[in-house]
C-alpha cells in the first residue's frame, strides 16, 4: 500500500507540471503525461495483459487498460492519465477500507485464546487448546484468557465477559460455577475442570459462527452479484457500439468524438463500487451486533429481522426471569412478615422443592438447623415441621385441607404457601416467576417498530394475563404445549405482508421447533447452551429481551445503508453514462464519478459498524 | 460435505465474486461462498464430487488471481 501512495504521488506531481506547463512542445507534454502514466499504470497494464493471455478478458484491469490508453490515442493526455490515476486512488481507497474492515474483524477474532496452562502432577504445561481433553485441570491467571468451558474447582476471580455478551459490567465466580471459553480472568487465579473440548467450546463456536456468517446472503447481496454479472458485458457491448455506428452512419470525421464517448463508457464499466460495498454493509451490521452480544448467522437473517412485522416473545425464560421467588407476604394473625418468612423457610429447609430454594433466596439469613425438629414431608402438599417448639405447616391449599385448617383461598398468579402455626392459620406467601428488568423497555421498544407483539406461554390462564398486562402485551396465548406453540406461529404467520417476517424470541431449550418454523429464531440468554445457539437463526448472548429490539434497529440501519449504496451507485453510474452517450458528460465527469462513488458508498457501509 | 479454506492474497471483491460464480458452476457442488473479508471460501458439495472439485476450484481460483494462495483453514 505504501508503494502506491508513493506511486501515485510521483505520478501526481509529473502530472502537475505536464498540465501547468501547457507552453511546451507537444512532444514533451506527450513524454511527461506518458511517465506520469507508465508510473501509476504499469501493473494495471501487466495484469491486463496477463489476465488477457489467460483468457480472462474484460476484467477492470483490462477496461481501465483500453479507456486511458484510447484517451492517449485520440490525443486526450490529461484524460488518459487521469483515468489510470483515480483509478488508482479509489483502489487504494478500497483496499484501505478492506484493511479496515479485515483489521476490525480480526479485533472480534481476537478472544481466540492461544494457550492453556494444563496441569499435571505438580507443574502447569502450556498446551494448545486443542489437545486439551475433557477432565483436565486447567489454571487461568490474572489477566488471562479462558481457554475453554469448564467448572471452576478453585479460587475466586472477577471475569469479564464482555466479548461473549457485550456486557461490561464484570462477574465474581468461584469455586462450583460454570465458566466459559472466551472470558477474561481480571484478578485472581482459578483452577477450572475442563467440560468440553475445544471444538466445541463457547469460543470456538462463537469465532465459527461469526467467519461463516456472510455464507448465507440477503437479497440485496445476491441482487447485486446478479447485476454486477450483466453490467458490465452490456457497457463494453454499448461502449463498442457508440464508438462505431453512429460514424458509420454520420460519417467517420466524427469518429474521435464518438471514441470518446465510448471510453467514458469503460470508465464506469466497473461494479467494484457495488461489490465491495453491499457487503460491506452487512458485514459491518453483523460486526455491529456481534459487539452487542448479539449473534446474527447470515445477512438474509439480518434482512428478515429488518422486515419483521411480528414478534412472538415466548414468556418464561425470555420476558421473566425463569426464576421463581418470594413476591409477596401477607400475614393473618399477629405474626410479622418477616417471622412467617423465618417460620416458613425453616419448616421447609429439609426439603429440596424449589419452593424451598425460593423461600432460602428471600430469607437471605442462613437456617439454624438446631431449630427444626420433626420434618416431614407430604409430597404435592407441603411440609409439617417443629420449628422453635412450635408445629409448622407451610403448604398449598390441600394441605389446609388435609390438616381441617381454615385459610383464605387466594386468586392470585403463582404458587401460594400457606403458613399454620400450631393449627393456628398465619398467611400465606406468594411465590412468583418475576418479569425481567428491562422486559417493560423490550415490549415498549419494540411497539414503535413492529405491528403486533404476541406472547406464547404453557403457564395458566391467569398468570399468563397478569404478566402479559403488566407487560402491555394485549395478544396472549396460554397453556400451550409445545407443539401448540408451533401451530400458533403458523397461525399467526398468516397476519404479516407479503414482504413481512416472523420473529420468535425463545429461550432455546425447548423451543427449538418453533425457532426453526418462524422466519428468524431468536434464542436469548444462548451463553452455555448449545442446543439454544445450534437451533436459533439469531442467539442473543445475556437475557436481555431489548437486545431484540437493538438487533433489529441494527438490521434496519444496515438495510438502509446497503439500498442507499445500491440505489446511489447504480444511478450515478446510469446517470454518467446517459450524459457521456450524448456527449454531455467528459471522461473527467466519468473518473470523478466512478472514484467518487466508490469512496462514498464505502464510507457509507461503515456507517454501519456503529 | 463441508470444506473451508483461506484464500491469502485475495485482493479484489469482484474477483472473489467471480470465483463463487464459476465454482458454483462446478458439477457437484452445492453451496460456494467466497467471503472478500474473511478470505474464507467454503464449499459445500457431494461427497464423492470432492476429489474432482477442489482441482478445478484451485485452477478456478489461480486463474482469476494469480497470486492467492490457497491454504486449508
Amino acid at each position: 500500500m505504501k508503494k502506491r501512495i508513493w506511486r501515485i504521488l510521483a505520478s501526481s506531481v509529473i502530472y502537475v507540471m505536464a498540465m501547468a506547463f501547457n507552453k511546451l512542445p507537444e512532444d514533451i507534454r506527450f513524454i511527461l503525461f506518458g511517465l506520469s502514466y507508465i508510473i501509476v499504470g504499469w501493473d494495471i497494464l501487466w495484469k491486463a495483459i496477463r489476465n488477457v493471455l489467460r483468457g480472462q478478458a474484460f476484467d477492470e484491469n483490462f477496461l481501465m487498460g483500453i479507456a486511458s490508453l484510447g484517451a492517449f490515442f485520440i490525443g486526450e493526455y490529461p484524460e488518459g492519465v487521469a483515468v489510470m490515476l483515480f483509478y488508482q486512488i479509489g483502489e487504494l481507497f478500497q483496499d484501505y477500507a478492506v484493511e479496515k474492515s479485515r483489521r476490525s474483524i480480526a479485533e472480534v477474532m481476537d478472544i481466540r485464546p492461544e494457550y492453556a496452562n494444563v496441569k499435571k502432577g505438580n507443574s502447569l504445561v502450556r498446551l494448545d487448546p486443542d489437545e486439551v481433553v475433557v477432565g483436565d485441570i486447567i489454571v487461568v491467571k490474572a489477566g488471562e484468557k479462558v481457554p475453554l468451558d469448564g467448572r471452576v474447582i478453585e479460587g475466586n476471580a472477577m471475569i469479564d465477559t464482555s466479548a461473549l455478551t457485550g456486557e461490561s459490567v464484570p462477574r465474581d465466580i468461584g469455586a462450583g460455577d460454570e465458566i466459559l471459553s472466551g472470558s477474561i480472568n481480571i484478578n485472581g487465579t482459578i483452577s477450572i475442570e475442563v467440560t468440553k473440548e475445544f471444538y466445541a467450546s463457547t469460543v470456538n463456536k462463537i469465532l465459527d459462527m461469526i467467519e461463516n456468517a456472510s455464507s448465507k446472503k440477503s437479497e440485496s447481496e445476491r441482487f447485486i452479484t446478479r447485476f454486477a454479472r450483466y453490467y458490465t458485458p452490456v457497457v463494453v457491448i454499448v461502449a463498442a457500439v457508440l464508438a462505431v455506428v453512429p460514424p458509420m452512419i454520420t460519417g467517420w470525421s466524427n469518429f474521435n468524438t464518438w471514441l470518446y464517448r465510448s471510453l467514458s463508457f469503460l470508465v464506469v464499466s466497473c461494479p467494484c463500487a457495488l461489490v465491495v460495498s453491499v457487503p460491506l454493509s452487512f458485514f459491518s451490521g453483523i460486526g455491529a451486533a456481534s459487539g452487542q452480544g448479539i449473534l446474527i448467522k447470515g445477512s438474509n437473517y439480518l434482512e428478515a429481522l429488518a422486515r419483521t412485522e411480528i414478534v412472538v416473545m415466548d414468556k418464561t425464560g425470555t420476558l421473566t426471569k425463569g426464576v421463581f421467588e418470594v413476591q409477596e407476604i401477607h400475614t393473618k394473625s399477629n405474626i410479622s412478615k418477616s417471622e412467617l418468612l423465618e417460620l416458613a423457610t425453616h419448616a421447609e429447609s429439609f426439603s429440596n422443592h424449589p419452593i424451598s430454594l425460593s423461600l432460602r433466596r428471600a430469607y437471605g439469613k442462613e437456617i439454624e438447623y438446631s431449630r427444626v425438629k420433626d420434618a416431614k414431608e407430604y409430597p404435592g402438599h407441603g411440609v409439617l415441621a417443629v420449628v422453635d417448639g412450635k408445629k409448622v405447616l407451610a403448604g398449598n391449599n390441600k394441605l389446609m385441607k388435609k390438616m381441617d385448617i381454615p385459610y383464605s383461598e387466594e386468586k392470585v398468579p403463582g404458587t401460594v404457601v400457606h403458613v399454620a402455626v400450631d393449627n393456628v392459620y398465619c398467611g400465606y406467601i406468594i411465590i412468583a416467576d418475576e418479569i425481567k428488568d428491562d422486559a417493560v423497555k423490550a415490549v415498549n421498544m419494540l411497539k414503535k417498530s413492529v405491528n403486533h407483539i404476541v406472547m406464547l406461554t404453557g403457564d395458566a390462564k391467569s398468570s399468563a394475563e397478569k404478566t402479559a398486562s403488566e407487560l402491555g402485551i394485549d395478544k396472549v396465548h396460554s397453556q400451550l404445549l409445545p407443539a401448540d406453540k408451533v401451530a400458533k406461529v403458523e397461525e399467526l404467520m398468516k397476519l404479516k405482508s407479503t414482504k413481512g417476517r416472523l420473529a420468535f424470541v425463545g429461550d432455546g431449550i425447548n423451543d427449538a421447533p418453533v425457532l426453526a418454523r418462524s422466519d428468524v429464531g431468536i434464542a436469548m440468554g444462548a451463553l452455555g447452551s448449545d442446543a439454544a445457539i445450534e437451533a436459533a437463526d439469531i442467539v442473543i448472548m445475556n437475557d436481555e429481551p431489548s437486545k431484540v429490539s437493538t438487533a433489529m434497529k441494527i438490521a434496519r440501519k444496515t438495510l438502509k445503508i446497503a439500498n442507499q449504496n445500491i440505489v446511489f451507485a447504480i444511478s450515478v453510474k446510469i446517470g454518467v453514462l446517459l450524459m457521456s452517450s450524448i456527449g454531455l458528460a467528459t471522461m473527467w465527469t466519468a473518473v470523478f464519478a466512478d472514484v467518487g462513488v466508490t469512496i462514498l458508498v464505502i464510507i457509507n457501509s461503515f456507517r454501519a459498524l456503529r | 460435505m463441508k470444506k473451508v479454506f483461506r484464500l491469502r492474497g485475495l485482493e479484489c471483491a469482484n474477483c472473489a465474486a467471480k470465483m463463487e460464480r464459476e465454482i458454483g458452476k462446478l458439477k457437484g457442488v452445492r453451496e460456494v461462498s467466497v467471503n472478500f473479508f474473511t478470505t474464507k471460501m467454503v464449499i459445500e458439495a457431494d461427497d464423492e464430487m470432492m476429489a474432482d472439485i477442489l482441482p478445478a476450484t484451485e485452477k478456478i481460483v489461480k486463474r482469476i488471481e494469480p497470486q492467492v494462495i490457497i491454504e486449508k483453514a
